[in-house]
């Protein structure tokens, strides 16, 4: 239904998300040491790393949940700050997904999935309700809109969140560890949206320890430590021989279980 | 609604009316002269609830204006917050209702009826606690919350009208409850000020009768049937919300 922009990647047209060199400290710890990194529409970016390795921060910074210290982001040209112009090139092109879904528990699911289309995009709530069963319809929770969050499972919640990001109709989808928090036997639906998801041309970053997963989707795998970007390379490349010495040692241990 | 208030009272005349001390005469219920009194005393039932609604309403209003700069990120709202609390909380209620009744219409130059100048001063002063409250209520919300509100860019209006306040304000019902308890309690003393409330009343009637005990007997059973019902109406609303809770 709703029109997705142009999937196909132009070499001359900048890249969609341009991050140069981005700090960022939580006190006196380093988060973010020098992060760069660049990402084209469509493209898919698999971040991987121990925990505390900044990861999850890098994404959070991208939509502004976090303030970076020093560095610059850009979202399809524009500075990442507090201007009215960075407001709205994230709320035209960003969407999240959660490690804790987060959704709204006093809020029915259709609640859920309208408020932001009606309040941030200004929809009539009859478009709205619309595009609310589209999406809930592409992540398979058809005939559950009258529910509340907590009548849900975790795999089904957290599939009502990444509806709930869809229906703000972004060009971008980051991925905070979406199945972190589930049960085994839930892991797999919620993977299955996501990968159906990224068939239809979505720019998207997944933090992920899902590594069978990465493989399938991703274009580009980034493993991080310490802050940093250690290793970036396409996956095969990446899985068969990483170069450096703790980006091995991480996909072992990751590997074995 | 009349049966039950009396049958307290009707218990406790039974009880000590025989005593030598009591004169239960002069709220008698069965002689004309007693059932005048009685109904003299009822009537500042009133005000004291008209006083206390509208007070509550306010400082609700006003509580929450308060809050918010106290959970902002900037140092300088933050502090006008604290400037507030503590301020307002440093003033007893009775010295603010003489303070706004004979001290703010000589300074700001304007007339206020005693019924305002009540409500105004029993709004602020609770206004600090509401403050505290809705604080409180606000930070217990999971930043996860805030962040979902922000990640479909929500304005911060939007966010607090529809995400958080809602999920708040259940949690801090019980807390509410109480301080319109307190309220209530409090609103007597706008009587100082000649408010023709429960309070004022029983001290006009305890005037012309000459019999304190019985009648300030019966005030206390109003406040006390007043608080009951009030605080069994809070309990039924928060069994009620305590139904459709979801988390």
């Amino acid at each position: 239904m709703p029109a997705k922009k142009s999937a196909e990647q132009d070499s001359h047209k900048p890249p969609l998300i341009c991050m140069r060199e981005v700090n960022k400290f939580f006190g006196t710890f380093q988060a973010l040491d020098k992060v760069s990194l660049d990402i084209g529409a469509s493209e898919k970016v698999v971040i991987c790393g121990p925990s505390g390795s900044g990861k999850s921060t890098l994404i959070r910074c991208i939509n502004r949940l976090e303030q970076h210290d020093a560095g610059e982001i850009m979202i399809d040209g524009v500075t990442v700050d507090d201007s009215a112009a960075a407001r709205a090139v994230l709320r035209n092109n960003v969407g999240m997904v959660f490690q804790q879904f987060n959704l709204f528990p006093h809020l029915s699911i259709l609640d859920n999935l309208t408020l932001g289309p009606v309040r941030a995009r200004g929809m009539a709530p009859a478009a709205a309700r619309e595009l609310a069963e589209y999406y809930l319809e592409r992540v398979r929770i058809p005939e559950q809109m009258q529910k509340f969050p907590d009548q849900l499972s975790g795999g089904q919640q957290q599939r009502v969140a990444i509806a709930r990001a869809l229906c703000m109709e972004p060009r971008i989808m980051l991925f905070d560890e979406p199945t972190s928090a589930l049960d085994p036997e839930m892991i797999a639906e919620v993977l299955d949206v996501i990968g159906e998801l990224a068939a239809t041309g979505m720019t998207m970053i997944v933090v992920t320890h899902e590594m069978g997963f990465a493989g399938h989707v991703a274009d580009k795998m980034v493993f991080m430590d310490h802050g940093r970007i250690v290793e970036m390379a396409p996956p095969k490349r990446f899985f068969s021989k990483p170069e450096s010495d703790r980006c091995k040692i991480f996909l072992q241990q990751i590997l074995r279980n | 609604m009349r049966i039950l208030k009396f049958w307290p009272l009707l218990t406790l005349l039974a009880l000590a009316g025989c005593s030598g001390s009591w004169g239960w005469y002069v709220v008698n219920p069965a002689t004309p002269a007693g059932q005048r009194n009685l109904m003299f005393l009822l009537d500042g039932l009133y005000y004291t609830i008209a006083l206390s609604v509208t007070a509550i309403a306010i400082s609700v209003l006003l509580g929450l204006l308060v809050a918010l700069p106290g959970l902002a990120r900037q140092r300088p709202p933050r502090v006008i917050n604290r400037v507030y609390v503590e301020l307002v909380r440093a003033v007893p209620i009775l010295v603010l209702i003489l303070w706004v009744y004979y001290g703010l219409p000589q300074v700001a130059d304007i007339s206020i009826s005693v019924f305002w100048a009540g409500v105004l001063a029993l709004a602020i002063s609770d206004s600090a606690f509401q403050a505290e409250i809705f604080r409180a209520g606000i930070q217990s919300i999971d930043r996860g919350q805030h962040e979902a509100a922000h990640s479909i860019s929500l304005s911060y209006v939007d966010k607090m009208r529809f995400v958080i306040l809602p999920q708040a304000i259940k949690r801090i019902l019980p807390a509410l409850g109480n301080q319109l308890v307190y309220m209530l309690k409090m609103s007597s003393l706008v009587s100082v000020i000649g408010m023709e409330e429960l309070t004022r009343r029983a001290n006009e009637l305890v005037v012309t009768e000459y019999r304190p005990l019985e009648i300030y007997t019966v005030l206390v059973m109003e406040y006390l049937v007043l608080i009951l019902l009030v605080s069994a109406g809070v309990r039924w609303l928060e069994a009620r919300m305590g139904m459709s809770d979801r988390r």
